[in-house]
């Protein structure tokens, strides 16, 4: 199974990674993952791969061969989508993240263009009010976790809610651990709440 | 034994410490930094680690350690070994007592360096052996053979990673810990004094060794040579990995056709993976090379596989053609992917490329079955298109450079300077670190960087050449301690006009927050004393020294512009954390009754918190650090918050 994180620097993705990995692990599973550390991190583009199963050499995901991508942000989404592989599931969040320099230009970027090309062109979209979870859990800084919930909700990622707990019981300090397991299980409501998927 | 999931860097580190280690010394570099950060951490207790003041130091650390029988490792990155090469090259004439292991990161892409530069070469300029793993598994069981080799010749070896090994994680079944290797005795020998005329004995044995080395090295396990055929494939570090994966989708690819069109035959090749560039395992290479009519050479950054085969097959007159990148067939710069190796492959081996019904769809990289032998096709190009497929719907994707996060000091001082000199004829030479983002727009204040320390003495260079202008260079707290110094003595020496702008966040942010000789802290854990950037500058005789708070705009107006007016050197020292190291203050938000939608705040700044919402600007609280600088740019009073 090969999954792809992606979204901007600063957003939680290499953890949202670290726990798919151990989730797969629990279950004896063997696992790779690449991820964006460094210069290319702040503010940047960011894409984690992970990838699940036996006779994995590389660590990256090839073009079209992403079964799942997680989209932390809707044109980065947009930016990966050549991960994934036809009939693959996308998990995206709706808030868009405009970056400095679609601020000073005068034509900027709006969200909903990118989801809409999300809904026209990928067969399995979920997409997460990210906004509304985070605000029940009461912090902007539970959307991976949030996002996790809704790929273990889907049924794409392969693990139950349950089993993404346990992961998260041995990735997490214990401080950060309750508001966490509160966003994974929020994330997965909001999918089931039928948001908008096609 | 348990799985556990490791990056490459831990897992060299944890392989370190099975080995034995007793004395790790490094400086912070991506892809390299996590490497000593792991050893530090899973101290069993008997480990020395540093963070020296740089890679140079660092290497002679470690040597002075290596010599007294200990076993030793080095991290950098490897722009780092540039600057450690002065006692590499000293220390491969002298050699080691304890297994000596230099540990040094590539970066394919580049991905967070200034070059593409192959620390293959550098083992060969050095004549010293260079191991470079292929996976992070391999990482783990290799530094500890790296260590035996060191130690068995008694020579320093290097171990190279690149950033897809060193930042890529995978199960990993762990052993547990050996224990250090015993106490060093350093013993008194004329060996250990580099002279002309033991350097030229020393030379002799190098040479010497070099062939035994390319015999030991030819039965080494991690150097291996499968399949048969007239093709051979050769490869290794990371490349292995693509190279495995791509003939893999090639095979599939293949039964799935013939299952259908039953003109079944299979895919022929040897496959030769090279873990030791250096010295090169000759005896297999001719293995491979014999009964071959061509061979395809994946690998990343320069051809150095490709030159070693080239050089054998003229040195023992063999009729194998060898193609890579000297002849087109594989990209000159950048990191390779499963794309690039199963494109390669696929021409190479003459196979149909029936793309569209496989696992692994090609399509969007035009890749058409043609004569390995056109050299005019040129994959380069149509690589950079592989992983941002312009697609004709798709709609325009906003640019995402990095940037400085919201609430970092470095925005506050590239801003105060900029206010300073504004009319002003003025050069800003940068260094590297977080603030060559400073670079980006709106600020606009990185006109030169070149490489660690530089920053000073090219404003000196600019200012002899343009006394008229003022020549300012900037350079962050870990990189003033690293190579910045020097510079400065420089100047004072040589009563040059420079104005220092020290940008001091305490700490090494870029790397991820290593503690330097300004914080007071050591790797070991110690409170050691903290140096005083304007002791230093003061005991340099820099002429005048001001350090204050870069958040508070007006002062740093003030104290930039006074410090522009001072002949000779003057230094202004903007001192305030960096914002992953200190609690976020409270957060400012604007007052949308008094925001005129002027984009001053934005426009002047390009913090990544303010945003635009219909023709009002906007903080995102998910963002704002509470650092104030938008309030006090903001000429409608419309921002608000607490002052700093």
């Amino acid at each position: 199974m090969n999954i792809i994180l992606a979204g901007v620097g600063g957003q939680g993705i290499v953890l949202a990674s670290k726990v798919i990995a151990q989730s797969a692990m629990q279950k004896g599973l063997k696992v790779r993952t690449a991820e964006t550390i460094g210069m290319a991190q702040r503010g940047g583009c960011v894409v984690s791969h992970v990838r699940i199963g036996e006779n994995i050499h590389a660590p990256l995901v090839a073009l079209k061969t992403a079964d799942l991508m997680i989209g932390f942000e809707p044109a980065e989404a947009v930016r990966a989508l050549p991960f994934l592989r036809p009939q693959g599931t996308v998990i995206v969040s709706q808030k868009a993240i405009k970056p400095v320099t679609a601020s000073l230009s005068a034509e900027g970027y709006e969200g909903k263009t990118m989801l809409d090309y999300l809904q026209n062109n990928v067969s399995r979209l979920y997409i997460v009010d990210s906004d509304a979870v985070c605000s029940v859990c009461g912090s902007p800084k539970v959307l991976n976790t949030a996002l996790l919930g809704a790929a273990a909700g889907s049924g794409a990622l392969g693990f139950t809610l349950t089993e993404m707990e346990t992961a998260l019981e041995s990735v997490l300090p214990v401080k950060l651990l309750s508001m966490n397991i509160q966003a994974l299980w929020a994330g997965a409501q909001n999918i089931e709440e039928g948001n908008i998927c096609v | 034994m348990e799985q556990v999931l490791l990056m490459g860097n831990e897992a060299i580190a944890m392989g370190a410490i099975r080995a034995g280690v007793a004395v790790v010394t490094g400086y912070p570099g991506t892809p390299s930094t996590e490497i000593l950060e792991t050893v530090a951490r899973k101290n069993p207790g008997n480990i020395y680690v540093e963070w020296s003041v740089n890679e140079k130091s660092a290497l002679e650390v470690a040597a002075g350690a290596a010599y007294t029988g200990l076993r030793t490792m080095v991290t950098m990155k490897q722009v780092g070994l540039n600057v450690a090469s002065d006692p590499l090259m000293s220390l491969a004439y002298i050699g080691v007592e304890g297994g000596m292991v230099i540990v040094v990161a590539d970066d394919p892409g580049p991905i967070s360096s200034q070059t593409e530069q192959d620390t293959r070469h550098f083992a060969s300029f050095a004549k010293l052996p260079v191991f470079d793993p292929s996976s992070p598994e391999e990482a783990y069981q290799m530094i500890g053979d790296a260590f035996a080799y060191s130690e068995k010749y008694k020579t320093p070896v290097l171990f190279r990673p690149t950033t897809r090994v060193c930042h890529g994680s995978a199960s990993i079944i762990f052993e547990p810990a050996q224990a250090a290797s015993s106490a060093g005795a350093f013993v008194k020998n004329p060996k250990w004094t580099i002279f002309p005329r033991l350097s030229y004995e020393k030379h002799l044995q190098i040479e010497d060794r070099r062939p035994i080395l390319e015999a030991d090295f030819s039965s080494y396990p991690c150097n291996t040579l499968t399949g048969s055929g007239k093709r051979g494939i050769a490869t290794g570090g990371i490349s292995y990995a693509y190279t495995c994966e791509a003939i893999q989708a090639l095979k599939e690819c293949r039964q799935c056709e013939n299952d259908v069109q039953k003109n079944s035959s299979d895919i022929d090749y040897k496959l030769f993976k090279v873990s030791t560039p250096h010295p090169f395992p000759v005896k297999l290479a001719l293995e491979f090379l014999s009964g071959l009519d061509e061979v395809l050479v994946i690998e990343e950054l320069d051809p150095v596989l490709e030159k070693e085969l080239i050089f054998l097959c003229g040195q023992y007159h063999l009729p194998v053609k060898v193609f890579g990148k000297l002849s087109g067939h594989s990209p000159q710069a950048g990191e390779n992917s499963v794309e690039i190796a199963r494109k390669a492959i696929t021409k190479f081996l003459k196979q149909p490329n029936q793309d569209e019904d496989c696992r692994l769809n090609l399509s969007t990289l035009n890749a058409k079955h043609e004569d390995i032998h056109n050299k005019e096709e040129s994959i380069a190009e149509e690589d950079q298109q592989t992983v941002e497929v312009i697609q004709p719907e798709q709609p325009a994707l906003p640019v995402r450079p990095p940037v400085l996060c919201a609430g970092c000091p470095h925005r506050a001082s590239f801003y105060a300077v900029k206010k300073a000199m504004k009319g002003k004829k003025a050069v800003f030479s940068g260094d590297i670190g977080c603030y060559t983002l400073g670079n980006a727009s709106p600020l606009e204040m990185v006109d030169t960087c070149l490489c660690m320390g530089a920053g000073i003495t090219i404003a000196q260079g600019l200012h002899r050449a343009e006394p008229d202008t003022v020549n300012f260079a900037f350079i962050g707290d870990s990189t003033f301690f690293h190579s910045g110094i020097a510079g400065v003595i420089n100047a004072v020496y040589n009563e040059t006009d420079i104005v220092l702008i020290i940008l001091d966040n305490s700490t090494t942010a870029m790397t991820g927050h290593q503690p330097h000789p300004g914080t007071g802290k050591t790797m070991m854990g110690n409170i050691a004393e903290k140096i005083s950037i304007p002791a230093v500058l003061q005991a340099l005789g820099v002429k005048q020294i001001t350090t204050c708070n870069p958040l508070n705009l007006k002062q740093a107006v003030a104290a930039v512009q006074d410090a522009a007016a001072v002949r000779g050197v003057s230094a202004v020292i903007f001192e305030y954390p960096c914002i992953s190291i200190v609690k976020p203050g409270p957060q400012f938000t604007v007052d949308p009754e008094k925001c005129s939608g002027c984009k001053r705040c934005i426009k002047e700044l390009g913090c990544p918190a303010i945003t635009w919402k219909l023709d009002k600007a906007e903080i995102d609280s998910a963002l704002c650090y509470g650092c104030s600088l938008c309030a006090q740019v903001c000429s409608f009073a419309a921002i608000g918050g607490e002052p700093v």
